[in-house]
C-alpha cells in the first residue's frame, strides 16, 4: 500500500511541477517586452549561449561528419553506390544529427551554465534585491536568457550541420577519393529545402525553447543552497536530454509521414 | 493612522505553510527616525521587513506604508512604493557580474532616462558618502565583508528613498566597520531626511544610534522604548538581551526531552 501511495504521491508531485513550470512560461512570455525593447539584454546572453558555443558545436560537427562519412562510405560502396554518400551524410545531420546533437551538446554547455547564475543568482539573494529595487527578475534575468537560447539554437544546429558535411567531404572525397562532382551534385538533387531544411530548422527552435525554458525554470526554482543549485543544473541537462529525444520522435513522425 | 508614522503595522499574523511566524504583531516606524527592530535568531524580524517590502503577504492584519495598504497594492503600485524604498540585504547581495560602479548605477539606469555623465557624478557622491569612491572600479568578488556592506548600502539609498531598510546591518563585520556602519546609518537618514528600520540582534551598536527600538520575541512585540527607556529597563527579555546573559526567557535550550531521560533510553530509538 505505501507503494501505491509513494507513486501516487510522485506523480502528483510531478504534475504539480509541470503545472507550476507552465504557468512560469505564461508569465515569462508575458514579461518578454523588455527582452526585444531593450535588445542588448538578449544580445548579450546570445553572445554568452550561442557564440560561447560555438566552438564545442563545430568541433563536434566535423567530428560527427567525419564519422558519417567513414561508416556511410564503408557500407555504400558494397551496394557500388558510394556516390551518393553525399546525400547520407547530408540528410542525416540535416533532418536528424544536428539538431538532436547541437541541442544536446547546448544543453550541457550553455542550459547547465544558465541554471547555475540564475541559481546561485537567486541563493545569494540578488533576485530578491532586484525584485525590492523594483526591476522584475522575470523581465531582466530569465526572459533575456530564454530568448537568447530559442535564437541561438538553430543557428547553432545549422553550423553544426554545415561543419558536418564539410567532415564528411574532407574524409569521403579529399580522403577516400569519392568523385567530386558526385558528391555535391547528388546532394543538391536530393536534400529538399521545404522537407528537409526546414524541418531541421522547426525541431531545433522547438529544442531550443524545450531547453531554454528547462535551464531559466531549473534556475528559478532552485532550492537556495549549494545541494539545491547543483541538483538543479543535474535536472537541466538530465531534463532537457529526455525532452530533446522524446520531442524528436514526435517531431519525427509528424514530419516524415510519407517517408 | 496618524501622519507622523511612515509605516504602521496592524494585527498582523503570517505563518509559512503551517509554522506560525508573526503573531499578531502591531508597531508603528515615525517618520524620519531610525528604528530598531531587535530580537533572538528566528523571532521573524527579517519576515517583517520581507512583509513591509510587499515580498510576502500577511495571513491577517495589515501593513501600511506612506497611507498605502502594502497587501492591496497591485504589481505595478508595488513596484512604485519600492521605488521608493531601499533596502540592504544580510549579505549585502551586491550583482556580482557587474562592478561596484555599475551596481549603484543600476536603479539608476533601470528606472531613469538621466544622461550616463549625470548618473556617473550621482553613483561617484553615493560612493564618496559611503568612503568607497576609489573602490568604484573593483568587482564585488574583490572587496572585503565590510566594503561589500557599505557598497550595499549606497545602492540601496541610490534614488534617495523615503524609506531604507536593514536586514542585519552589522552581522559579521570587526569592530571598526561595525562602528563605522552604524556611523553611516544614521548620518544617511539624517542626511537624506528618510526614515530607517533595522532589523538586528547587536543590542550595543543599536542603544548608541537608534530613536527607538522594538523588542520581539514568539511573533509579538514584548517591550519597546528609547535607548536610555531600555537601558533602564527592568523587563527580564530585554535585561537578558541588553546584558547578553545565556539564559533566561530566551532558553538555552531548544526544546528537547529531559536529558536524563534522553541519556536512559528512552529516546533511543530516534537515533538507530
Amino acid at each position: 500500500m505505501t507503494a501505491i501511495a509513494g507513486l501516487g504521491h510522485r506523480v502528483n508531485d510531478a504534475l504539480q511541477r509541470l503545472g507550476f513550470a507552465s504557468r512560469f512560461f505564461l508569465v515569462l512570455l508575458r514579461h518578454s517586452g523588455q527582452s526585444f525593447r531593450r535588445l542588448h539584454l538578449t544580445v548579450r546572453e546570445i553572445y554568452f549561449s550561442g557564440f560561447q558555443s560555438l566552438l564545442i558545436i563545430m568541433v563536434s560537427g566535423l567530428f560527427i561528419g567525419m564519422v558519417l562519412g567513414m561508416q556511410g562510405y564503408e557500407t555504400l560502396q558494397r551496394y557500388g553506390s558510394a556516390d551518393a554518400l553525399g546525400i547520407l551524410v547530408a540528410l542525416s545531420l540535416v533532418r536528424e544529427l544536428g539538431p538532436v546533437v547541437a541541442a544536446l551538446l547546448f544543453a550541457s554547455r550553455a542550459g547547465s551554465s544558465i541554471t547555475a547564475e540564475i541559481g546561485l543568482m537567486k541563493a545569494t539573494e540578488q533576485l530578491t534585491a532586484m525584485d525590492m529595487m523594483a526591476v522584475n527578475p522575470i523581465a531582466r534575468v530569465v526572459a533575456p536568457r530564454f530568448w537568447g537560447g530559442v535564437i541561438s539554437m538553430p543557428l547553432l544546429a545549422a553550423l553544426f550541420s554545415a561543419t558536418g558535411v564539410f567532415g564528411g567531404y574532407l574524409i569521403g572525397v579529399v580522403f577516400i577519393g569519392v568523385d567530386d562532382g558526385a558528391f555535391w551534385s547528388q546532394m543538391q538533387a536530393s536534400v529538399d529545402f521545404r522537407y528537409d531544411i526546414w524541418s531541421g530548422i522547426v525541431k531545433s527552435f522547438v529544442f531550443g525553447i524545450a531547453v531554454s525554458l528547462i535551464a531559466v525554470f531549473e534556475g528559478y526554482d532552485a532550492q537556495p543552497t549549494a545541494e539545491g543549485v547543483s541538483s538543479s543544473i543535474k535536472g537541466t541537462v538530465v531534463k532537457s536530454a529526455l525532452a530533446i529525444l522524446a520531442l524528436d520522435f514526435v517531431l519525427t513522425s509528424f514530419m516524415f509521414r510519407e517517408a | 493612522m496618524s501622519a507622523d508614522n511612515l509605516v504602521e503595522i496592524r494585527n498582523l499574523d503570517f505563518a509559512y505553510e503551517d509554522r506560525p511566524i508573526l503573531d499578531g504583531i502591531s508597531l508603528a516606524i515615525p517618520r524620519g527616525k531610525v528604528v530598531a527592530i531587535m530580537g533572538g535568531s528566528g523571532c521573524g524580524k527579517t519576515t517583517l521587513l520581507r512583509l513591509i517590502g510587499g515580498q510576502l503577504r500577511p495571513t491577517r492584519g495589515d501593513v501600511v506604508v506612506d497611507g498605502q495598504s502594502v497587501p492591496s497594492l497591485k504589481d505595478d503600485e508595488l513596484y512604485a512604493l519600492r521605488r521608493r524604498m531601499g533596502m540592504l540585504f544580510q549579505f549585502g547581495a551586491l550583482f556580482t557580474d557587474i562592478s561596484v560602479f555599475d551596481n549603484v548605477a543600476y536603479q539608476m539606469r533601470e528606472h531613469t532616462d538621466l544622461p550616463e555623465e549625470l548618473i556617473r557624478d550621482m553613483v561617484l557622491l553615493k560612493l564618496n558618502a559611503v568612503g568607497l569612491r576609489g573602490a568604484h572600479h573593483l568587482m564585488p568578488a574583490e572587496l572585503s565583508g565590510g566594503m561589500a556592506r557599505r557598497v550595499a548600502l549606497a545602492r540601496a539609498i541610490a534614488l534617495d528613498p523615503m524609506l531604507i531598510m536593514y536586514d542585519e546591518p552589522f552581522a559579521g563585520l570587526d569592530p571598526i566597520s561595525l562602528g563605522v556602519i552604524g556611523q553611516l546609518i544614521r548620518q544617511l537618514n539624517d542626511a537624506l531626511g528618510a526614515t530607517t528600520i533595522m532589523v538586528t540582534h547587536d543590542i550595543q551598536e543599536s542603544l548608541l544610534i537608534v530613536d527607538f527600538i522594538y523588542f520581539m520575541s514568539e511573533g509579538k512585540v514584548v517591550a519597546l522604548g528609547t535607548p536610555d527607556e531600555i537601558r533602564a529597563s527592568r523587563h527580564p527579555f530585554v535585561h537578558q538581551f541588553v546584558f547578553a546573559e545565556a539564559d533566561g526567557p530566551v532558553p538555552f535550550h531548544y526544546p528537547a526531552e529531559p536529558l536524563a531521560r534522553e541519556l536512559l533510553g528512552a529516546g533511543r530509538s530516534e537515533f538507530s
